[in-house]
């Protein structure tokens, strides 16, 4: 064991300072203990000759300079892994919270992983359906994708995150060539959600909870929770607990993992205020300039790996504040991932679920999962078509507003009656409504029958020809 | 003298080590027991910071850093081409055979040209002859698109006393060189360092005056770049910016590409990787990875290497412009660099300037594009060299007034604005025309009007103003309607559409649409332009109704136009033409 140091000079927020230490390390991890016997994690920020700087994971409440012991472990934050893990609850450090057994770890991983050789990764190319329409045709997911939800205080994010991991799943080839997509079916792959909570409400958390145990999923669920009344630096672990997990599952273990890591809000703003309290030179609106980076090396462990079965797929939540897309925390994570589903607050209001509006939203890998032999040849068309008419259609309601619908050209009123229809008929489905590919594109070839042909640029000549079957309107 | 050079301090990438007082600025150093690559930024008497190009985690202090004497430097020889390498030229490929592992762990060392390859050298110069710096020795076919020459290193000179053709390694001697004066003999291998914080040395930069020709047509026809040039495409996120970068990399007619990806996402590195060796160079038929060299530093990489990364990038462009050659390099995104410059110097508790950003940003920035340009390169042959440089900005919030984009925009001529309402749109590329600019335009008329047509230069102009116009009518519009605007107004509308829906549309996804001739943008748009001319007469006559126009047939032909094949341009625009005035003049 090594040596205790009670030399705790300085207390400020979640950082110890320790003073006259030897041979302590950058990154390394540390047990404090308190005068009343009770011991908290912490991790090395800075290490000077005869100094070190601690973060401690938990809060720093009953600590004292005096009596308090400081053991460096010499090693980093690692996390013991086992198949076991699924089905299990974590608290935001890792350990078990749901009465169950200690886990028996197969091996010790360090939380914070190492980044993948971007010449051993494989290009994420299968598609995956969601049964959600507006995810489906326009901002196509693919298994290995990073594609958060960017959305707002009060909208459903959690909802749609919940029915995403509950219906995603691969198309088999026979269900491509045939057209159809049946509602359930058979496979060998195995598949794992991984669940990180940062900062939510226990009433969130319980959704989450209450949801997979509902569905049968959470047999194959790992969550680790960390609430709103746990402690703010615990969420700096949170995330990678769960993404080394999830690495562990898909890279060693052949699963197919989906994790679903909300609130990136709350983690950045814990991550704002250890930056405040070591008193670093702030960035945009007080985060700290390494924001970028720090959350590169989140994101960035999706993906898949060449000559490995398993993939993970990152969903992460944020809520915009004040809905403000150019926030730090969307801009930054926009640059960052593969894309995002973005939530849209007068959606919402007009009671359409999922609020997801087509112009802002992305999904950057779309391009290779879209079209002939892995859905259908006329998707990529239709996704252009939709969103472009969408989009026209959006522009013209709000000149209607200012000149009156009857001063409309009749093409502008064609592109009003399809935004609302696309509104009701596309957007719109229930959360328990799983729509096959092949269906959502033909919602969207009916319509398109609202538009002159001559509107329809982005779809071929011969698609309209063989998928708008009725006649098309003049 | 001085004490063993040890480890004080460490904080993430940044080190600090005493007993440095044989340390040079910008040295390599390997810092403790892993020797991990660092190098020194600032030195203070004794006290030395070290930038640590890995992850430091599980180091402290009392660990040794040991001094090599060396700059940080590039390998410059073949087998360059073909290769990815992260931010300090380490070929991933390899580290990948290395380690046995999809992850890459820290201290490995790996050569970043084979040690054991041999090549085929022909030698270009025969024993006796005089040569100094930048000569040409020999060449060897790297690739089927590039041959490489060897040059005589930038400070070397004198007569061959020795040289020989036939296979080497990089490493071994092909040539003896003795100086004149000083009669000493320097062996020449086809392997040279170069440092990669300066310039390559060149006889003179020349003024650009011919087009770096993309195949994109809002680029070539509205914004051109010219051969030689530096170029900006600052955007916010989901804009377009690494489409468009790739798109260059794929189409445009440089001979070869760099494209360095700094602190962006692994799986668009592994995009270009999977698919640049299926894609055929339109030029020349052959994969495009035969021309390409990468450079790869993932966001999740350490953050200094990615500072190192765009240095490192242009350094070996830079080698391959002195062969003669036309390289055009993109970085994407120069703000990450400029963020991994910004952490560094917080780091260091230096002063800080705009947004926390270092004072010396803008020197920095500019030191880069500038060793952009068209030139004479060393040697006696007098060939030329051509290094074009596109960096993406990714401003926070899509904001352009951010000090980095500013910076840039400061040294470069071309700006290509990326709108992120018309990416909302989809209409793509999505470079806003009414912002972006060219100051090649006037360079390269002389060029465009001899090479392609004499009317280019014009319809470009006439293209602008009629894009201008519509926005002024658009405010117009959106206040009393279309009603309130004169027929010619109308039809000024009309063409604006045609050329933004018709023309400045492209669908990179589509096998023929991807890339334009030069030829066929012209066509394309005097097509559009023949239409509004023919047009004018005809609706403004009195009680013409307007909608007509808007209803006739060959609009349709003309917004399919762009997927006609790059073959049947001449005959199809010909008959288009034709349509055109037959259907406008039967009305």
């Amino acid at each position: 064991m090594s040596t205790a140091y009670k030399t705790v000079h300085d207390i400020a927020g979640p950082l110890l300072m320790v003073r006259d230490v030897e041979g302590v390390t950058y990154d390394e991890l540390c047990e404090i203990e308190l005068t009343d016997g009770s011991k908290r994690l912490g991790k090395v920020l800075e290490s000077k000759e005869g100094l070190a700087v601690v973060q401690l994971f938990e809060s720093a409440q009953g600590a004292t300079t005096e009596g308090t012991k400081v053991r460096f472990l010499g090693r980093s934050f690692e996390l013991g892994v086992s198949e076991d893990m699924l089905g299990r609850i974590f608290n935001g450090s890792g350990k078990p919270m749901d009465n169950g057994p200690e886990l028996v770890p197969e091996k010790k991983l360090d939380i914070n992983g190492a980044p993948i050789n971007p010449a051993s990764r494989e290009f994420p190319d299968d598609f995956i359906q969601t049964g959600i329409s507006t995810i489906d045709v326009l901002n196509t997911l693919v298994r290995g994708q990073k594609l958060p939800i960017f959305s707002g205080a009060g909208l459903p994010h959690a909802q749609l995150a919940a029915q995403i991991a509950r219906q995603a799943r691969v198309l088999t080839e026979s269900e491509v060539a045939d057209g159809k997509g049946a509602a359930t079916v058979e496979t060998d792959d195995k598949f794992a959600v991984v669940f990180a909570a940062m900062g939510v409400t226990f009433e969130e958390a319980q959704f989450f909870k209450n949801e997979f145990e509902k569905t049968g999923a959470l047999s194959r669920a790992v969550l680790f929770l960390n609430t709103a009344d746990n402690p703010v630096a615990e969420r700096i672990a949170t995330p990678r607990l769960a993404l080394t997990a999830a690495e562990y599952l898909a890279y060693e273990k052949d699963y197919h993992v989906t994790v679903i890591i909300t609130d990136m809000t709350n983690y950045c703003e814990a991550l704002r205020e250890i930056s405040a309290a070591r008193k670093e030179v702030p960035g945009r609106r007080g985060y700290p300039g390494y924001l970028y980076t720090d959350l590169a090396t989140l994101y960035e462990r999706a993906g898949r790996i060449k000559g490995k079965k398993g993939s993970i797929t990152q969903i992460p939540i944020l809520t915009m504040p004040e809905d403000d897309v150019t926030h730090p925390i969307p801009d930054l994570t926009g640059y960052i991932t593969e894309g995002q589903i973005r939530l849209d607050r007068s959606l919402h209001q007009k009671a359409i679920y999922p609020p997801v509006i087509p112009m802002g939203s992305l999904s950057r890998l779309k391009g290779k999962a879209q079209g002939e032999g892995v859905t259908r040849e006329d998707h990529s068309g239709m996704d252009a078509q939709l969103t472009a008419a969408y989009a026209r259609g959006v522009e013209v309601r709000e000149l209607a507003v200012i000149l009156g619908e009857s001063s409309l050209s009749d093409t502008d009123k064609a592109y009003l009656k399809f935004a609302d229809r696309f509104e009701k008929e596309f957007i719109t489905q229930s959360e328990g409504e799983n729509r096959s590919i092949f269906q959502s594109l033909d919602i969207g070839w009916d319509l398109l029958k609202e538009l002159p042909r001559s509107e329809l640029k982005r779809v071929k000549p011969a698609q309209i020809d063989t998928y708008m079957k009725s006649t098309v309107a003049a | 003298m001085s004490k063993d050079a040890t480890i004080t301090k460490v904080a993430g990438p940044l080190v600090v080590a005493n007993g440095m007082s044989n340390a040079k600025m910008y040295e390599v150093v390997k810092v403790s027991k892993e020797r991990l690559i660092g190098e020194v930024i600032e030195l203070h008497g004794e006290e030395a910071s070290i930038q640590v190009y890995e992850e430091t985690s599980g180091i402290g202090p009392g660990e040794p850093v040991e001094l090599t004497g060396l700059t940080l430097s590039v390998e410059l020889a073949p087998g360059l081409l073909t290769s990815i390498y992260d931010g300090i030229q380490r070929p991933l490929e390899l580290i990948e055979k290395k380690t046995q592992s999809p992850f890459i762990t820290r201290g490995i060392e790996v050569p970043a040209l084979s040690r054991t390859a041999k090549w085929d050298f022909t030698a270009t110069v025969a024993v006796g002859d005089e040569v100094s710096g930048g000569d040409i020795l020999g060449t060897v076919p790297e690739t089927v698109l590039i041959e490489h020459k060897v040059m005589v290193p930038p400070n070397v000179s004198g007569t061959i006393v020795e040289i020989h053709s036939g296979n080497f390694t990089i490493e071994e001697t092909i040539a003896v060189i003795e100086d004149e004066t000083t009669k000493q003999r320097t062996n020449v291998s086809m392997l040279q360092k170069w440092p990669i914080r300066i310039p390559r040395p060149v006889k003179g930069k020349l003024i650009p005056n011919e087009p770096l020709i993309t195949g994109m047509r809002v680029l070539d026809m509205l914004f051109p770049i010219a051969r030689g040039g530096s170029g900006a495409i600052p955007g916010p996120f989901g804009a377009g910016k690494t489409v468009t970068q790739q798109s260059l990399a794929k189409y445009c007619n440089a001979q070869v590409i760099v494209y360095i990806g700094c602190g962006e996402r692994g799986n668009e590195m592994t995009e270009v990787l999977t698919e640049f060796p299926h894609l055929k160079d339109p030029n020349s038929g052959e994969p495009l990875m035969k021309r390409t060299i990468m450079i790869a530093n993932t966001s999740n990489m350490p953050v200094a290497a990615r500072e190192a990364s765009v240095y490192t990038g242009i350094t070996i462009a830079e080698y391959y412009r002195d062969m003669g050659y036309d390289v055009a390099l993109m970085a994407d995104s120069t703000s990450r660099w400029a963020e991994a410059m910004r952490e560094m110097s917080g780091r260091l508790e230096e002063m800080p300037g705009e947004e926390g950003y270092p004072a010396y940003l803008g020197s920095r920035t500019a030191g880069f594009y500038e060793r952009a340009g068209i030139v004479e390169c060393a040697g006696s042959d007098n060939r030329r060299g051509s290094l074009s440089v596109i960096g993406a900005v990714s401003p926070p919030g899509g904001d352009f007034s951010e000090p980095v984009t500013q910076n840039t925009l400061r040294v470069t001529k071309v700006f290509w604005a990326l709108d992120a309402k018309l990416a909302y749109k989809r209409h793509f590329p999505a470079i806003n025309w009414l912002q972006s600019y060219s100051l090649y335009t006037d360079n390269l008329e002389g060029w465009y009007g001899k090479e392609v047509a004499e009317d280019f230069p014009t319809n470009r102009r006439r293209a602008q103003k009629i894009l201008q116009d519509e926005s002024t009518l658009e405010e117009i519009v959106r206040l009393v309607g279309m009603d309130a605007l004169s027929p010619k107004e109308q039809l000024t509308m009309e063409t604006a559409r045609m050329i933004r829906e018709d023309f400045l549309y492209q669908n990179g996804f589509d096998p023929v649409d991807a890339y334009s001739s030069l030829q066929k943008q012209y066509r394309l748009l005097k097509s559009i332009l023949t239409f509004a001319d023919i047009a004018e007469p005809i609706i403004t006559q009195e009680d013409f109704d307007f909608k007509r126009l808007q209803e006739l047939p060959v609009k349709e032909e003309i917004a399919q136009a762009s997927f006609i094949p790059e073959e049947e341009v001449e005959s199809h625009f010909d008959k288009l033409d034709e349509t055109i005035r037959s259907q406008i003049s039967s009305l």
